[in-house]
């Protein structure tokens, strides 16, 4: 939905980065100056980025109240602020990683001269946002014998996950390298004091966390390459049109 | 490998042996699958219908025990939950105490305060009981339910609530159970505000936690009538003892009995609650399902070239629920009780089974070739995607087999869930979703056997070619065309029945409002069965109506499970009868004094009237539901999907003297005005309570309505009625892959190209099954308008104009068949041009072959492309002959010469005498004559003349060109008319009764009307003389659909006579001429348009309103008149009586095309804007700005679909909302030619010229517009 939006807003863009990772057909040369090309450029990034930052906070807040809805019981005494349960650096964090990685993705796929071409698609997309959220809502609700199955289970559903919806190695080294980053965070922050898991298993947090980054990296990539893929058309189209 | 080989040949064999079973039988099939679908659903009855509301079961008190974990057997209708023990045994002591009899002399605090005081004695007396049998001693501590800390959150209510203790709870904990500090209060009602929760509480409050009634049941209020107070001390107890119960019972029964009390007690109702689902939980649900929504849009969205796309999509969405239920129904057939929280997996299920194989079956079966029988396209699709279907099923089962052995119950399930879902999904996807699927194309097909589709429409890639890039056979062309073609008109009028239907909907929303009812009705049954819903509260009113004293409560509904009659026999009034009479006297009962109060209750009405009604016997039926599980979820206990036992109520009637209540008075409390202070009354603030909700309420949903027209304008940006909309042009180069990295190769429309003009093309005429053209060069191609074949080429390319004079040989002897093959040289210079010859031998365009070529007039003068032709071939070294450059040059001048000023007849001499450096032929001579002079030809002439009389004027160009039947009638700048055999390519009989050049021709039933330049109008008559004397119609030939268009046969002389000519018809050279409905009209450089009957050529109005010269008419069938002019304006006449209906100015410059549909008038200016217009009204809709220079081309293919030319391509716009649908590019150099004319043919095809060439472009989505 606020795709389309951007692409209306966005109609001035000429050329994207990614353009040089498109197929075949060579667009027009752009008509105006240089500097415009560049704003242009930026424009698009930062609307990319918005966009990923926005979904990367919905999703923390929507995922962050099923981990807590954990210890919640039935009648929490005040609704609306469990949902904003958790410290209120959380959601902006997630986002802006969300967006670093949806923009990354693309970049690297651009740079690396690989693009990305397997089911790109929005309903893939959808479909692989459903089953980030799937993994959290298991890893939350379900009750397992012991931590180390709840891991093992959720380390094959985040490869299984990656394999579903991206099979490139781009996408696999980035999404093990930020979550290697993000568990090494957040047992800083941890050690630090400045949260804590109810029963740590792994150092001094849950195991599975490195699952769920995991998870999550390849899922914002994917949105980030869709997003990506939608404004190079635009550009295209755009570009035709003149 | 191999192994792999041969198996993937398998599968794909039984594929397509299936695809062919499943088209061949539709209607069996789909008969089968619903039955298996609703079979499979079945069980699904039993489940339970989704609501959150608590279930309660009801059993007797005496013969209770606990029970067993195991579900034993079948016992009757005991629930499935009923099972062990409950989370907690409840006992209600419900007192109702007054002061009586009432004093005028107490303040309305002594109502409450000493009735609520005595709630401590009554604590005291329920602790200490203590039962001892032989068995042992039970006491209350041993039995009740011990609670530990409050939750965190609860810090607030440690002061009030029990903890590390028996949950008791009693009003008397606002007050720490201590009378002292009871006593010492000053403001009880205060005291009790203080915790209440401030703003909308949906859950229970403390108030109603503490009291066990609902708040204004209480009656503690200044405000209280019958000055009764009413509370309860709940007891929870943990285990269940029926003798310390009975005993408990029997001594607080003793202790103050209830004198007209008859509730029973002999039921105890167990409360089953349900999962509940708050809000948090509620967030992560619906952000789940967003997903799911949006998957399932970008799925189906991707459906395409198909009859039905919404049936499609919708039979695919179909298809996964049906599975997903048939998967439930299957595994609750087979014992497997789901436990999971259905609405919370189904999301998940239905992306995990997915859309894809169903999208990607519709994919591979619209993308076989169409020509293809049907049967044969779904068993070739199925085959194609057989292998990639198995292989991801497999991989997927193994997934969810992984998944299984993880060995986690709820995993387990789901898993078991999703592979029955999957395989039933997939069952449904061979037999359903395939069967549908055959049926939608079977429906395409039939759609277009009345407009035959060519093959290249469907063919995915466009082949590239010259001419007829396909090697399939011809379809049988003639055949089925005479039959069906009615007029678009006529065919635009009825509507298809499915389409009526839809139409019906829509008008009356009717699955809304179906949708609608059912909702409200469902709503409706969960309120009525809710607890704490409007049955209860129905209840309650009658019971409070019925009149006070009346035990029975003889009107009241019995509740579940309750006996509804209340009989004397029963053990609960003998109870309550027997100590009545005499209480006896405790010791420890301090309330000696009201025993004197007690022989008179029938007082006057100030003794306040304790009654026990029906309502009291389960007094907790009047709270919230949420009372019991918000009460145990303060300790951390979770009643979701237990249950509680509640014992009956133990009824405990206080009366209390005056004496007392003035004794307990707090010193504060007489200071307190009555009225004024407790402004609120409980009452009251409920109401105001349900105010407030419904304010919310509306406030929200005010909020909700304006969000969603928000979301509405953002998401649907088509600014309808704006100027310029900025549409992207896909480009030809992006088309394999759209905005989703789909690529659909089907839906793309090739266009044929018709090559063979040499120059621009000028003219285009068309009568729906064949198409004339005529390049500047003089030369005019019929094509067949199907397939694009190149019937005929005029001039024939056998004889050719020899370079050097004006003299006629043909050169291509194997080419004509046979007959008439020597050189006829009208100017026999033979010897001295041979350079010439071997020069125009390489000029490409007469190699042409033409198809048919009879022998008749052969001898006719058949030319190569003229002047301008022979011009641009001519290599500069070449040195020609003077006569013939005078020749040329004479041409161009003449035309350059009468683009300007109207042409004198001498202009004409000068191309012949440049002509006649030869001796004239016979042939010569006489069309110099008719040159000079008009003497019309006559029939007789014709046929004397056979062989050498119609000779064609080669100097003039073709100005105006109309093709009906197989005559094509050509307006040359010479001012004569040719009328030529479009297939055999000769020419049947000219006139030259005119001098000045024609501009425009209509040719109309057997009318010729040529206006000319010089203002003049003329028409003429095609008289048909047969030999036979047979009028025969076209219908062995096959080459048309228009019935009054007689068939010329060669046979036939046909002549063409000036009826009439209105010799001054416009003041100036009339630019536009069109015909319709027996109506001519023709539009002026005077600004005027004029209005002939057909028929008698009579002028029936001049219409006057322009400030300009016309330069664009429609006129149709239906005797819509519009004309726009040089002054952008545009004008809507009635050609009835001659009036103008409407005048709007629409364009900055000229109006340069119209066209006008049922509803609407698209016109196209000089400032490249499409503008469409409502019909009606005169106001503008919305515009389109074109590329430069391309405005002028457009047709209207239906009512709702534009096609309008642009830089080497066309578009099509949808006429309704504007939108770009498609563009189409014409050829490969894209840039460049801009599409100028555009002709828009019967059979949903459209031509347009493209420089040299001509495109036809068959539009194969128009077929489900059209129908």
């Amino acid at each position: 939905m606020s795709l389309t939006l951007t692409a209306m807003t966005d109609s001035t863009v000429t050329s994207g980065p990614q353009q040089r990772s498109g197929s075949g057909q060579m667009p027009r040369p752009p008509q105006g100056p240089y500097i415009s090309v560049i704003t242009n450029r930026t424009t698009n990034l930062v609307i990319r980025g918005a966009m990923l930052f926005s979904v990367g906070v919905f999703l923390a807040l929507v995922l962050n109240l099923l981990q807590v809805q954990r210890n919640v019981t039935l009648f929490p005494p005040d609704v609306i602020s469990s949902i904003f349960s958790s410290a209120w650096w959380v959601p902006p964090c997630c986002g802006t990683a969300s967006a670093v990685i949806g923009l990354l993705y693309p970049c690297i796929d651009s740079r690396l001269g690989e693009p990305h071409k397997f089911k790109r698609e929005w309903s893939s997309v959808m479909r692989c946002v459903a089953v980030f959220v799937g993994i959290n809502h298991a890893s939350a609700k379900v009750d397992f014998a012991n931590n180390v199955q709840l891991s093992l289970t959720l380390a094959a559903l985040s490869i299984g996950l990656w394999w579903t919806f991206d099979r490139s190695r781009s996408g696999f080294g980035l999404g093990v390298c930020i979550a290697l980053l993000a568990t090494l965070a957040t047992q800083l922050l941890v050690y630090n004091g400045v949260f804590q898991y109810t029963s740590p298993d792994f150092l001094y947090i849950r195991s599975w966390l490195p699952c769920i980054f995991f998870a999550g990296v390849i899922t914002m990539g994917n949105i980030g390459r869709q997003l990506a893929l939608y404004e190079y058309k635009v550009v295209q189209e755009k570009t035709h049109q003149d | 490998m191999t192994l792999r080989e041969r198996l993937r040949e398998k599968i794909s064999a039984a594929f397509y042996r299936h695809g062919l079973l499943c088209a061949s039988y539709p209607v069996p099939i789909i008969l089968f699958t619903s039955a298996s679908i609703l079979t499979c659903c079945y069980p699904l009855l039993r489940l339970p219908l989704p609501g959150t509301g608590p279930v309660e079961f009801t059993t007797g008190v005496r013969d209770y025990t606990v029970p067993s974990h195991e579900p034993q057997g079948d016992l009757g209708e005991r629930p499935d939950w009923y099972r062990g023990p409950p989370v907690a045994y409840i006992q209600q002591v419900l007192v109702k105490a007054a002061v009586s009899p009432w004093d005028s002399s107490l303040v309305p605090v002594d109502v409450f305060r000493s009735p609520l005081g005595r709630v401590f004695t009554l604590l005291e007396e329920i602790r200490n009981h203590v039962h001892s049998d032989g068995s042992g001693v039970q006491s209350l501590e041993t039995l009740c339910l011990q609670v530990t800390d409050l939750l965190p959150g609860l810090r607030r209510m440690q002061s009030v609530l029990p903890e590390h203790s028996c949950l008791l709870v009693s009003p008397g904990n606002y007050w720490q159970n201590q009378r002292e500090l009871f006593d010492s209060d000053p403001d009880l009602l205060k005291t009790i505000q203080k915790h209440e929760p401030k703003g909308l509480h949906t859950s229970a409050t403390l108030r109603d936690l503490l009291f066990g009634v609902p708040g204004k049941h209480t009656g503690v209020s200044h405000y209280n009538r019958k000055r009764v107070v009413t509370y309860t001390i709940t007891v929870v107890l943990g285990s269940y003892d029926a003798r310390f119960l009975g005993s408990l019972r029997t001594r607080l029964k003793q202790l103050h009995p209830s004198a007209n009390c008859s509730l029973r007690d002999d039921h105890m109702v167990h409360v089953h609650f349900k999962e509940e689902i708050g809000i948090a939980e509620l967030i992560p649900l619906v952000t789940t399902y967003i997903i799911l929504f949006a998957y399932i849009y970008f799925s189906t969205r991707k459906i395409d070239m198909v009859k039905s796309k919404w049936g499609l999509a919708l039979a695919a969405v179909v298809t996964v629920l049906s599975s997903l239920l048939m998967s439930v129904g299957l595994c609750t057939l087979f014992g497997l009780t789901p436990t999971l929280n259905g609405g919370e997996i189904f999301p998940y299920l239905v992306v995990v089974i997915g859309l894809e194989n169903v999208l990607v079956l519709t994919k591979s079966v619209v993308s076989t070739p169409v020509d293809l029988e049907v049967k044969l396209r779904i068993a070739q699709g199925l085959s194609n995607e057989s292998w990639s279907i198995m292989k991801n099923m497999a991989t997927e089962l193994c997934i969810i087999l992984i998944g299984y052995f993880t060995l986690v119950p709820a995993i387990q399930e789901f898993c078991l869930f999703a592979v029955v879902g999957l395989v039933s999904d997939f069952f449904l996807q061979m037999f359903f979703f395939t069967t549908i699927l055959s049926i939608d194309i079977r429906r395409m097909e039939l759609a277009d056997l009345n407009r035959r589709l060519p093959a290249e429409a469907g063919l995915p890639p466009p082949k590239p070619g010259p001419l007829r890039p396909r090697e399939v056979p011809p379809p049988p062309r003639p055949s089925p065309h005479t039959i069906t073609l009615q007029t678009p008109a006529f065919r635009n009028l009825r509507l298809p029945k499915r389409l009526r239907v839809v139409y019906f909907l829509a008008r009356t929303r009717l699955a809304q409002r179906i949708i609608m009812i059912g909702t409200v009705i469902w709503i409706g049954i969960l309120v009525y069965t809710d607890p704490a819903g409007v049955r209860t509260y129905l209840a309650a009113q009658v019971s409070e109506q019925s009149p006070l004293g009346d035990p029975g409560g003889g009107g009241l509904p019995p509740h579940l499970g309750v006996a509804p009659v209340f009989h004397g026999g029963d053990p609960t009034s003998t109870l309550s009868v027997l100590p009545a009479p005499e209480p006896t006297p405790l010791p420890e009962n301090q309330s000696q004094g009201h025993h004197g109060a007690l022989p008179h209750p029938q007082a006057p009405p100030s003794v306040p009237q304790i009654s026990w009604g029906a309502e009291d016997e389960e007094g907790w039926r009047r709270l919230s539901f949420r009372h019991w599980p918000s009460l145990f979820s303060y300790y951390n206990i979770t009643l979701a999907k237990r249950y509680i036992s509640i014992l009956p109520v133990i009824p405990v009637t206080l009366h209390l003297s005056p004496q007392e209540a003035l004794e307990t008075r707090h010193p504060q409390d007489t200071r307190h005005p009555p009225p004024p202070i407790p402004k609120v009354s409980t009452d009251l603030q409920t109401d105001f309570t349900l105010y407030k909700v419904a304010a919310l309420g509306l406030a929200a949903g005010v909020l909700l309505v304006l969000l969603l027209f928000c979301l509405y304008r953002v998401l649907c940006p088509r600014n309808y009625g704006q100027n310029g909309v900025a549409h992207g042009r896909r480009r030809r180069g992006d088309l394999p892959c759209d905005d989703y990295g789909y690529s659909p190769p089907v839906s793309e429309i090739s266009p044929l190209l018709l090559r063979g003009h040499s120059m621009d093309i000028e003219c285009l005429a068309s009568d729906g099954m064949l198409l004339a053209s005529c390049c500047l060069a003089g030369q005019i191609r019929v094509w067949d308008a199907q397939t694009g074949d190149c019937l005929t080429v005029i001039p024939h390319h056998g004889l050719r104009r020899s370079s050097s004079s004006g003299c006629w040989e043909q050169r291509d002897g194997w080419d004509s068949v046979g007959g008439a093959t020597e050189p006829e040289c009208l100017g026999s210079e033979g010897p001295s041009f041979g350079d010439g010859l071997s020069e125009d031998e390489g000029y490409p365009l007469r190699r042409r072959t033409a198809p048919s070529r009879v022998t008749l007039f052969t001898d006719q003068p058949d030319l190569t492309p003229l002047i301008d032709t022979n011009f641009t071939c001519q290599p500069p070294s070449h040195l020609s002959p003077p006569p013939r450059t005078g020749f040329d040059f004479g041409g161009l001048v003449e035309r350059a010469y009468m683009e300007h000023e109207p042409p004198s007849p001498s202009a004409y001499p000068s191309p012949s005498s440049a002509c006649s450096s030869s001796p004239p032929s016979a042939a010569h001579l006489q069309r110099r004559r008719s040159l000079g002079d008009t003497p019309a030809p006559t029939a007789q002439d014709r046929a004397f003349a056979a062989g050498t009389q119609p000779t064609a004027d080669w100097d003039s160009a073709v100005w105006a060109m109309e093709l009906r039947g197989n005559l094509i009638a050509a307006g040359r700048s010479s001012g004569k008319l040719e009328l030529w055999d479009a297939v055999e390519g000769s020419l049947r009989c000219s006139n030259e009764d005119g001098v000045s050049g024609i501009t425009a021709l209509a040719f109309l039933n057997n009318r010729i009307v040529a206006a000319r330049l010089n203002g003049s109008l003329d028409f003429f008559t095609v008289e048909i003389n047969k030999p036979l004397g047979l009028l025969q119609y076209r219908g062995a030939p096959g080459r048309g659909s228009m019935p009054p268009s007689p068939c010329y046969s060669s046979e036939d002389v046909i002549s063409c006579q000036l009826t009439r000519s209105v010799q001054c018809a416009h003041q100036k050279p009339i630019t536009v001429l069109r015909a319709a409905a027996g109506r001519v009209v023709t539009g002026s450089q005077d600004h005027t348009v004029r209005v002939y009957r057909l028929e008698d050529s009579c002028c029936l109005f001049t219409l006057q309103g322009h400030s300009g010269g016309i330069t664009a008419i429609y006129i149709d069938q239906t005797m819509v008149l519009a004309s726009g002019g040089q002054d952008g304006a545009i004008c809507l006449w009635d050609v009835l009586t001659g009036s103008r209906v409407s005048h709007v100015y629409g364009h900055r410059g000229d109006v340069t095309s119209l066209v006008c549909t049922t509803s609407c008038v698209i016109s196209s200016g000089l400032d490249d804007l499409i503008c469409i217009w409502d019909r009606s009204t005169g106001i503008k809709l919305y515009s389109i700005q074109q590329e430069v220079g391309c405005g002028a081309s457009l047709g209207v293919i239906s009512e709702s679909l534009l096609v309008t030319g642009g830089q080497g391509c066309v578009s099509f716009w949808d006429l309704n909302f504007g939108d770009l649908l498609q563009t189409v590019y014409l050829g490969q150099s894209s840039d460049g030619q801009g599409v100028r004319q555009l002709l828009v043919l019967d059979n949903a095809a459209i031509v347009c010229d493209f420089g040299s060439e001509l495109s036809l472009v068959y539009v194969p989505s128009v077929l489900e517009k059209l129908d």
